[in-house]
């Protein structure tokens, strides 16, 4: 869900128990909250207990919601919470706090193929975007899940540093990151189709 | 990448900057920096390039609001107690 686009809803009707209010509520976000799990787990059932935990929290925790943040950005915070405790149950090797990497050099770009203007067609051919949902399921975990927050679902840089609990500068390193890391993997991929066009 | 400098900007620290000018974000100070970089510096210039058109295509792969399987929705609604409203589903935007 682009949440510019995100519908309203009454904090009031949710806080007395209105259930369709609540029903639409679930409706709005569920698809979102899906793919978020989808995303950061790989696996439908994990998907499935990452959204209906996110909603019977958001179902118990509506009355003391302080609206500091807006109720997307709430929901957000709580889905990636279940989200990452899944990963740490299953994978506590992983670490979620570090940004990715040990230094910026691993992040440097050295692929310099100038694939931008190739045609749309072979930009966003099937193949082209099934590649480019393998590399962001490759993206290691802590940069994986800002970037869905920021460039898959919309939310802005401080929606993002509110929903996980970093700051602000912390949200953009990881984003340069993951960015920068899909980057280099569409370089190397489109790279073949941009010399293969250049030979012709 | 190199780092050299072009004008004043060396290519590490547009590096640094290229998150606030790809989210229209930057000064226009910071803005004009940056293009008299990459006017001069083509490695810069791509990685601007090809940046910009990743962030592109990713928002071209998830232009289409995903929608959960429906017996997904069923067991969601069947634990959240909301049973008797899951029959009428509404399509979200």
């Amino acid at each position: 869900m682009n949440v510019q686009l995100q519908p309203s809803f009454s904090i009031e009707a949710l806080r007395s128990g209105d259930r369709d209010e609540f029903t639409r509520l679930v409706d709005a976000y569920s698809g979102p909250i899906y793919g978020l799990g989808l995303r950061m787990l790989r696996r439908e059932q994990d998907a499935e207990d990452v959204l209906q935990n996110t909603f019977v929290k958001v179902l118990q925790n509506i009355q003391g919601f302080e609206e500091r943040s807006s109720l997307s950005t709430w929901i957000y915070r709580i889905a990636a919470n279940e989200a990452l405790m899944m990963l740490r149950k299953m994978r506590p090797e992983v670490n979620l706090d570090d940004q990715g990497a040990d230094g910026d050099e691993d992040f440097m770009p050295v692929q310099f193929v100038d694939w931008g203007a190739l045609p749309e067609e072979t930009l966003e051919s099937g193949e082209a975007k099934a590649y480019l949902e393998r590399a962001i399921e490759a993206l290691p975990e802590s940069l994986r899940v800002v970037f869905i927050l920021r460039d898959m679902e919309g939310l802005s840089i401080k929606e993002t540093s509110e929903a996980l609990n970093l700051t602000e500068t912390n949200v953009k390193t990881r984003l340069l990151r993951a960015r920068l890391n899909l980057r280099e993997k569409l370089s190397v991929y489109f790279g073949e189709q941009y010399f293969k066009g250049v030979e012709k | 990448m190199t780092d050299h400098t072009h004008n004043t900007l060396t290519c590490d620290q547009l590096l640094g900057m290229l998150t606030d000018y790809l989210d229209g974000q930057s000064r226009d100070e910071i803005c004009h920096e940056i293009e008299a970089h990459i006017s001069e510096c083509n490695n810069c210039r791509v990685v601007v390039d090809t940046t910009r058109r990743t962030i592109s295509l990713v928002h071209a792969c998830n232009d289409k609001p995903l929608s959960i399987p429906e017996d997904v929705r069923e067991r969601l609604f069947q634990r959240l107690n909301l049973d008797d409203h899951g029959a009428s589903k509404s399509n979200p935007s």
